[in-house]
Parts: C-alpha cells; structure tokens; sequence
C-alpha cells in the first residue's frame, strides 16, 4: 500500500530591526546574558509594551512579497502559561487578527516543475529567552536578551507531501525573507526556526493525526526530522497501532526526537486580546508603499540571471537559493564582465572552499571585487586557470589583492611569443626520439603525442607559458618538420 | 499647619511664610504620632522627604520653583518609586525595590513635590475595604472600627487624618471615589489614558487609571495638573493637550444640564445618603444647574461583567510574579513547579488568589464566549448607555456608595457582598468614562459621598461642578472628630 | 455554571496557585458565588454586539526603531532571589 505524507511548517523568522518588538531594547545577537533585557523585557511590574514600528514594516513587507492580502487592522492577544523564560508569563502574540493574511509561495521541484504553497498566514509576535541548561549547583540559567525580539511566524496550509519539498519550501521562505531585508537569515544563531507538522495517511483517505515537531533550525535537521517522524507514523500505524498528537522535540546532537509531554498537560492557553495594546491599524496607502520599496524577489532575479547573464536554469537557481550568493555573484559578474566564468567560480571553488570551511558567504574572507579581480587575470590571460586556483588559496589565507600575489609569486604567464618559440625550440632540439616517433606516427595518434613536448614546454617554463600558446607554436613548428 | 490645604500650602511656600522642610517635618511627625491609629503608610521615606524638601526651599529661594514646589504627597503604594520599596500591599512584593519610577511619581517630582511616603492598599489593589493588605487594615479616621474602603484606603485615611494634604491612588472599579467617600475626603478617576499607566502596577490594564486624593476639588485640580498627560511608554495612553484644571474652577454652573440616573436610587440605596445626595443635587440646582432623570439601562450588569473582565485581566497580569525575577521566592523549592506553586500561593493573598482563579476560569477552553467575551460585549453595551446619555446632559450625578463605612470583618467572607460596595461606580471604569466623588454629608457621623461622572475629557467640568459645590457647602472640610 | 473541586484543582495547575485540601471547597463554594453574580450575563441578548475590549476605541501608536534601553542588569538583578553569571538562576528546566 502507498503512504502519503502530508506536512505543514510553521516558520519563526527573527526580523532584522535594532530593537525588541515592544521594548527600546537592542535586538545586537552574541551580547553577554541580560544587558539586553530590559525592565519591559523583564516583566518589570508597571512597565508596558509599545509597538515598534520598524517590526510592523517588516511584517507588511513580507505579506506584499507574498501576494498576501494584509490585515488592515490587526490585533495583540497573550497566551497565558508559565516557563522561566517567558518573563510575563505570556506570549505577546496575534490570534484573531494577524497582520498578514493568505498568500502564496511558489517552490522548485526536483524535476524542474513549480508548486505552489498556500501561506495561511503570518502573525507578528514576540521570541522568548533562553534556558541554559548548563548545571548551576542544580539550577538553570535563564538569559532573557532574546526575551521580545520580533518575531513573524509563517503558517503554511499543509500542502507538501514528501521532506524534499519541505526543505524546498523552507529554503525558498529562507531566501525571500533575506531578499527583502526582514531577517539576517542566520540560521545558527537562530533566526529562522521551523516547527514541522506531519502526518501519513494512506492515498485517497482522510488526513491522519498530526505530531509537531520543534526546535529545528537547520534544513538538513529538518530533512531527517521529518524522515524519521514519517517512518515512526507509519511504523506505529502498520504495527496497529495509533499516531498520537503531540508535541515533539528534536535534540540536534543525537538526531533523535521526543515526546514533550509536560507541554501536553492541561494546554489551555487562555488566550484573550492585550489590553496593553491597541488594534494596529494600516491603511491601503501604507500598504501601497512598503509595496513600491519591495526588492527583487528571488524568483524574479532567477529569470534575470537566465535572460540577461545566459546563465543555465541550474546554475541560476543555485545562486538565488541564497540571496547573498546572488548578490555576491552579481558584483563578481558585473566586475569581471564575464558571468559565466563569475558563476562557474562562484558556484565552483568558491561554494566547495566556504563548504570544507564550514563558512558563510557574508563572512567569506575574499572579497566578491578580489575574485573579479581575480577572474579578470584569467580572461587577460595573464595566468591560467590552474594558477588562478592557487592565487585563490593565496587569497583565502589572506595574502592580499590577486595581482600583488601573482607579483609574488612570479605566476605571471609567459605570453610573449618570442620566448616561447625559443622554448619551444629548445625541446624540439632536445627531442629528437619523440620528434621522429611524431613524423612517424599516424595521423590520428599525433595529437595525443602532443602531450610530452607541451609538459617539457611547460616544466622549462616553471608552468608560466600561457598553454594555449605553447600549443600553438608546438603545432606550428612540428608540422613545419613533417 | 496641617489643616492648610495643597493650594494654601503652595502659596504659603512661595510667599515664605514657611519652609518646606517645616512643613515636610511637621507631617512626618504627624505620621509618626498618629499613623499608628490608622496604619494608612506602608512605607515612610523620612530622610528622602527631607532631601527633597531642602532641594525644594533651595528653589523656592532662588524664585524659579515648578508648581507644587516643597510640598509633601504621599503616593499609593502601587506607583514604583525608584529605590523606595513598593509593595502593592502584598508580600509578594514586600522585598521589591524598583530601580525606576512611574510616570506619575515622575510627573510630581518634576513639579517639586516632596514624597512622604508610600500608602496602604489592599493588596495589588483588589478590595473595596483596605482588609486584604499584607500590611493589615487601614482604619478609617471618622471611625476607627471601621473601614476606610479601598483599594486606595491609605491614601484616602491619610489624607482624611491630616497625615498629608494630597496623595495619589488608583482607580479600577472604585478604588479612589469609594474610600474618598467613605473617608470625607475628594478623589477624581480621571478618563481611562488621561493618566500614564507606567510604572503603576497592573491590576486590570483596560480598566486601572490612576488619580488624586485631596480634600478639595481645587487641590485635585492642582494634583491633575501635574499628574495628567500624554506619555509614550504607555500605548494606552491619550496624546491630548491637558488643560489648566484650575483656569475653569470658578467657571458659573448656570445652564447646565445634569443627568441623575434612575438606576442609581433604587433598591439598597441607604435612604439617609439618598437624602444627602439629594440635597447636594438641589444644592447645584439653586446654581441654575438642570437636573434630569436619565436612564442607564444596562447598569445592573456592571458588576457582572465587570467581575469577569478585571479577574481575566489580572490572572495574565499577575502571571509575571513567580520567583523568577524579583519579589518572593518559596524557601528551597524541589523543582520549577514547585517554584510557581509555592511562590505564589504563598505570597499572594486570598482575594487575590481568588480573582485568578475566576480570570482563568472565565478564559478556559469552552469558557470564553459565555464568559470573557460576553462581558466585552456587555461592556460595550454599558458604555453606549452613557454616549446616548451624555447627548442629553453635561455631566452626571448620584451617589457614590449606598451605604456608609461598615465594621471590619462584616464582608470580607463575602466576596458577593463586598463586590456589590462598587455598584455605583463601576460602570464608569468599564466605559473609561472620569468620576470623582466629593464628600456631601454624614450619615451615622460617617461621612457619604456624592459621585459626578463626566463626559470623556470632562475632568475639568467635574471639578468645576465640584468646586462650585465646596463654594457653598463645608463637609469637605469637616475634620474626622479626635483630628484637630 | 458552577465549578467543583476538581475543576478548582484543575484552575490551580494553570494559574500555579496551589490549592491545599482544607481550602479546596471553600475556594469552590466562593468561586461559585461570584459566577452566580456573573451569571447575570447570560440572560443579555449580545446578538452582534462587538466586543468592547479598549474603552476609547483608540488606535495603537507605534515606537521609532531606536535603542533607547542600555544595560541594567546590576539595578535589575540586584532584587533577583538567584543569580549567577548575570543570569537568573531557577530551579532545573526539564522538558
């Protein structure tokens, strides 16, 4: 019999303003526990929220990006239960009334087909703090600096049917949201998490029970999340016994995940509207602006780098999975004025060099100038593309700009024809064997003959003979002996 | 000295008729005579009111002195101070020490007030009889077996025994007009985000507003003055100018209509108050006042729904106190839970353990619609009464209580009963609508109070209304009998 | 509606409020006087009536995107019950 699956995703994504949600205080990741926490932050009693505009924008700006209708007015309610790092005892979050409403996402499928995914809708609201589970004479740390960060959650319909979509989906949220500057996209540190609702049924039945799945923040832990719940679903099912619905935890060191059962007891959020806030209310001219400062979206610059850069649809989709590779590879292309050679370093060396090294482009220590610096060498056919890898690692460990490095190095190649019709001769001299065993030869076999003369050519030149060159004259001259 | 009212004593100040740390060192002997006859302080702040009244004269000397430059308040225990202990009449509170102030306390001490101390409450200001404080009952001054009404019932005793001239309070059902009336004293709720809310400890946020206490309706507008205005840190507060409230006291009360609602005489009126507010009301009549008979339909559903929303609030609103972060904390808790349930059942009290758990009820899955969302709606139902009502009168009146103050103990095993003590006045926090009450007569030697209710922004009309009353009548400056 | 002792029970967990035995049914028997009181509601005809949750009916205002709070943790932590490392200190998260 053939299971379906069936998931939802629910995504956290952090927005990138300065400060918290409802509070002056800053938003900065990596400061020491509590200095960004204040009285608000920390539930002081007496303190109040007071929306922060910045968080609004950024929420209304998603919604346009997605095609979504936008809630006109919106509203705040808390969700009442206790957890040290909830400092009001309450979420600050939006139930009734969210600010974005139903919208699309389209995704790219494994056989170069689009899905498309229904957004149910995007809710503003606020992150929690952190426990740190470390042992203090058997108690925990609690570090509310990221207590009130703005936070959007993305609600999807469940409308994907296999992990591979998901992760699809999720990367594609994860490019769009960086795109249009709302969320640093920082998925180590937590700035965009999904929580994963999944179930199995078999084709054509009713949809089954559904588990959630929290806590991932990475797509490859999504992947195996999800992999594993569906297999423990069906398992359970074909063994006759029953999906529960529950809540899961997934521990990224083990890879395993678990029931969190002491969020399952008496899960009565009470929620009701905050009556420390207001109904937020937009208007359509509002709307109509954050609309007009929209960016290109990723779908619409994958089509650009086809058009206009005549790039492959592959290698295209490659660099607009993430933002910051697009826009990395759009300054080398723009610099170096070839954009196939940008993509295929870009996509090449580079993305093989930042993977091994565990390394985000935003961080990456050669500047996207540097490599069309670089790539211009090759195109000037000042140095070979072997040599350009060498200038690269040169450059990677920090050794500088590309042309000081190929001073120093001496990799400058030997282009003036005069010298290497002198080496060329040389080895000719040098090869009288070979020679007669080319004059020699069949037609068919001389060009792979070539080969020894052109590694002498090239040893006499310590590999700094431009080779296409050397092959010429190499020809040239053995044909002049036949 | 201690007679003088706010207005007296800010004029004595500048003139120099006296200094303020006179007038700062009388009080504080004061409280420290005869505090312990009504134990209306929590907190005294002796040797900062000192500081503050030396700051004062210096100011006063050098002729450049904000408003009410050097003289002594005291504030409701319910405002943070910064570095003094606020409580919120609960020890839950009672080790809590905030490192900033309320926008109020802010607001006085830029106007140059000099802080006595912090007053009793019942306890985060659940309570219509001072009873429910950690820090025991305020005794009311006209009669010390009895209670002075609450939740502001030290500020209000204080006030009544001379103990300061003005004080600030708070105001989520009654909790400033009941215990004003009870304890012959004026007290005005200001429009719901008239008054910053910061720093001011939530009991019901769509309902809390802070206000004055004084003897006159002259020195709440001097209190108004300075406490009302816009403030950005509280999104419920209203960005509107504030008038002068002194500029329109003396303003004639000829022509004006005044609305006396039929709903606020009937059954369990005390038929003495009745009479007292009646008189009051024919009082504003020979002044050229109008009176007419309205109806607030909906007006016996105030306590009802009023006993749903504020519970809903406050159960989320309360949440924030569980051993965390500050305040009490259960001596050697096993594990977190145990943590929350101790901390908090053994550092709240009754009532308000009580009042949770009837917000959580009225909030739990299958519950909301019949409950929560049935008092909102009721609500709005309460508050479109009072826009038919006002399109008809300028202001309206009746009492404030139906009875005078009761013994000790006679209701607090009753919540119904001492619930049912703000049936006059609770309507008016529902619909964010401003009240004051002024005293109007004794009854059993107990003082009684006459309510005013304004339209939205009307706080000026009130005091004007008020203050042409206190022109011709003299119970807000009667003396509580043993306080000279 | 009227509420029993487990239902107390039950509230109690939510709220974190403990609810010993010798208290239970006298917490029940108030509770359900105050909702008798309550009860009044239900005989209202709300049919369409909105909720009325802000009196003023105001709108929310919004904050410029501007640090304006620094690092207080001393003053804050200085009425902490437990801290340690500038973090708060509770008992063992386990969930």
């Amino acid at each position: 019999m053939t299971w379906e699956t069936v998931i939802g995703l629910e995504v956290h994504t952090q927005l990138a303003t300065k400060t918290k949600i409802f509070s002056g205080a800053s938003t900065e990741f990596g400061a020491a526990p509590n200095t960004q926490a204040c009285a608000i932050d920390l539930a002081m009693p007496g303190t109040l929220p007071v929306l922060n505009a910045e968080a609004v924008r950024m929420a209304v700006m998603f919604g346009v990006a997605i095609d979504a209708e936008i809630g006109l007015i919106s509203s705040f309610d808390r969700k009442n239960y206790f957890y040290p790092d909830l400092p009001k005892g309450y979420q600050t979050t939006q139930l009734d009334r969210p600010i974005v409403l139903a919208g699309t996402v389209d995704i790219q499928l494994g056989d170069g087909s689009t899905k498309t995914v229904r957004i149910h809708h995007a809710h503003l609201e606020e992150d929690a703090g952190k426990s740190l589970h470390e042992d203090f004479h058997g108690m925990s740390g609690i570090d509310l600096n990221r207590a009130g960060t703005p936070l959007i959650e993305i609600v999807s319909e469940p409308d994907m049917n296999s992990p591979e979509e998901a992760v699809a989906f999720a990367k594609k949220l994860h490019a769009l949201v960086v795109s249009i500057g709302i969320c640093d996209g920082e998925m180590a540190q937590g700035s965009m998490r999904f929580d994963v609702n999944v179930s199995v049924r078999k084709k054509g039945e009713e949809l089954g029970t559904r588990t959630e799945t929290k806590n991932l923040n990475s797509f490859r832990f999504m992947e195996r999340a999800i992999v594993q719940e569906v297999e423990r679903q069906i398992d359970l099912i074909e063994d006759g016994g029953k999906v529960k619905q529950e809540t899961r935890l997934y521990d990224g060191d083990t890879h395993t995940a678990r029931s969190m059962r002491s969020k399952e007891e008496a899960n009565d959020y009470r929620y009701f509207p905050c009556p420390d806030l207001l109904p937020v209310e937009v208007d359509q001219a509002y709307v109509d602006a954050v609309r007009a400062t929209l960016p290109e979206l990723p779908e619409a610059r994958r089509a650009r780098f086809v058009d206009s850069f005549g790039l492959s649809a592959y290698d295209a989709s490659v660099l607009c999975d993430e933002p910051s590779t697009a826009a990395y590879f759009e300054t080398v292309a723009s610099h170096c004025g070839d954009a196939k050679l940008a993509a295929n370093w870009v996509t090449g060396e580079l993305a093989a060099r930042l993977n091994s090294e565990e390394q985000l482009i935003q961080h990456c220590p050669v500047s996207a100038e540097q490599l069309a610096a670089l790539i211009a060498r090759i195109i000037d056919k000042t140095i070979s593309n072997k040599m350009a890898r060498e200038v690269f690692t040169a450059m990677w460990g920090g050794e500088g700009e590309p042309d000081a490095i190929i001073e120093a190095r001496g990799l400058k190649q030997v282009s003036d024809s005069g010298a290497i019709e002198g080496m060329v001769d040389t080895v000719i001299a040098n090869s009288t064997k070979q020679v007669d065993n080319y004059r020699n030869a069949d037609e068919a076999k001389r060009p792979k003959m070539l080969g020894y003369f052109v590694g002498q050519i090239m040893k006499a030149s310590k590999g700094q003979a431009n080779p296409q060159q050397v092959n010429e004259v190499l020809l040239k001259k053995l044909e002049a002996l036949l | 000295m201690h007679n003088l009212t706010l207005a007296e004593l800010s004029a004595g100040l500048i003139a120099g008729k006296f200094s303020s740390v006179e007038v700062t060192q009388h009080f504080l002997a004061r409280i420290q005579r005869l505090d312990g006859n009504y134990n209306s302080f929590i907190t005294i702040t002796e040797e900062r009111a000192l500081a503050q009244a030396a700051a004062a004269d210096k100011l006063l000397a050098a002729g450049n002195a904000p408003a009410l430059c050097g003289v002594p308040i005291a504030h409701k225990d319910i405002f943070c101070t910064d570095g003094v202990r606020t409580s919120c009449g609960s020890k839950m509170l009672d080790n809590f020490v905030p490192p900033y102030n309320a926008t109020v306390v802010e607001n006085l001490a830029a106007a140059g007030v000099v802080v006595l101390g912090k007053t009793n409450m019942d306890e985060f200001a659940m309570g219509s009889s001072n009873e429910t404080s950690y820090y025991g009952p305020v005794k009311n001054p006209w009669n010390t077996d009895c209670v002075p009404g609450g939740s502001s019932g030290g500020s209000a005793a204080a006030v009544a025994a001379r103990l300061t001239p003005a004080a600030t309070a708070t105001d989520t059902g009654g909790s400033i007009r009941q215990p004003a009336a009870l304890c012959g004293i004026s007290g005005l709720k200001p429009t719901y985000g008239r008054v910053s809310r910061w720093g001011m400890i939530a009991f019901a946020s769509s309902l809390d507003q802070g206000g004055p206490m004084a003897r006159s309706a002259e020195d709440l507008a001097l209190m108004l003055n300075q406490m009302a205005g816009f403030d950005r840190r509280d999104s419920t507060s209203i960005e509107q100018e504030v008038p002068d409230y002194c500029a329109g006291l003396q303003q004639d009360i000829a022509g004006m209509t005044i609305g006396v609602p039929a709903e606020y005489f009937g059954e369990g009126l005390n038929p003495a108050i009745e009479q007292a507010t009646r008189d009051a009301l024919a009082e504003l009549e020979k002044q050229g006042a109008k009176l007419k008979t309205i109806s607030l339909p909906h007006s016996h559903l105030s306590v009802p729904a009023y006993y749903v929303i504020a519970p809903a609030e406050a159960s989320a609103n309360l949440s924030r106190f569980d051993g965390s972060r500050y305040g009490y904390r259960c001596e050697n808790p096993v594990d977190l839970r145990d943590m929350y349930m101790r901390s908090r059942s053994e550092g709240f009290g009754e009532e308000v353990k009580r009042r949770i758990l009837i917000g959580a009820y009225c909030l739990s899955a299958g519950y909301y619609d019949a409950y929560y969302n049935k008092a909102m709606q009721v609500r709005r139902l309460i508050k479109e009464d009072f826009v038919s009502a006002f399109k008809d009168v300028d202001m309206i009146a009746g009492p404030t209580c139906a009875n005078p103050a009761f013994a000790f103990g006679a209701k607090s095993d009753d919540p119904v009963a001492m619930y049912l003590e703000d049936i006059y006045t609770i309507a008016t926090n529902l619909a964010g609508l401003p009240g004051m009450s002024l005293p109007c007569g004794l009854v059993d030697d107990k003082p009684v109070g006459l309510q005013l209710i304004g339209n939205y922004f009307d706080e000026g009309g009130m005091l004007n209304v008020a203050h042409r009353y206190q022109q011709v009548s003299d119970w807000h400056s009667r003396c509580a009998p043993g306080i000279d | 509606m009227s509420i029993d002792r487990s239902d107390i029970e039950k509230l109690g967990e939510l709220a974190r409020i403990h609810i010993s035995d010798e208290n239970a049914l006298a917490s029940a028997k108030s509770i359900n006087e105050v909702l008798a009181l309550v009860d009044q509601l239900q005989a209202v005809d709300t049919a369409n009536i909105e909720p009325l949750a802000n009196p003023l009916g105001a709108r929310q205002r919004l904050r410029r995107d501007e640090v304006s709070e620094g690092n207080q943790r001393d003053a804050f932590q200085a009425v902490a019950p437990a801290t340690e490392d500038g973090l708060y200190l509770v008992p063992k998260v386990i969930e």
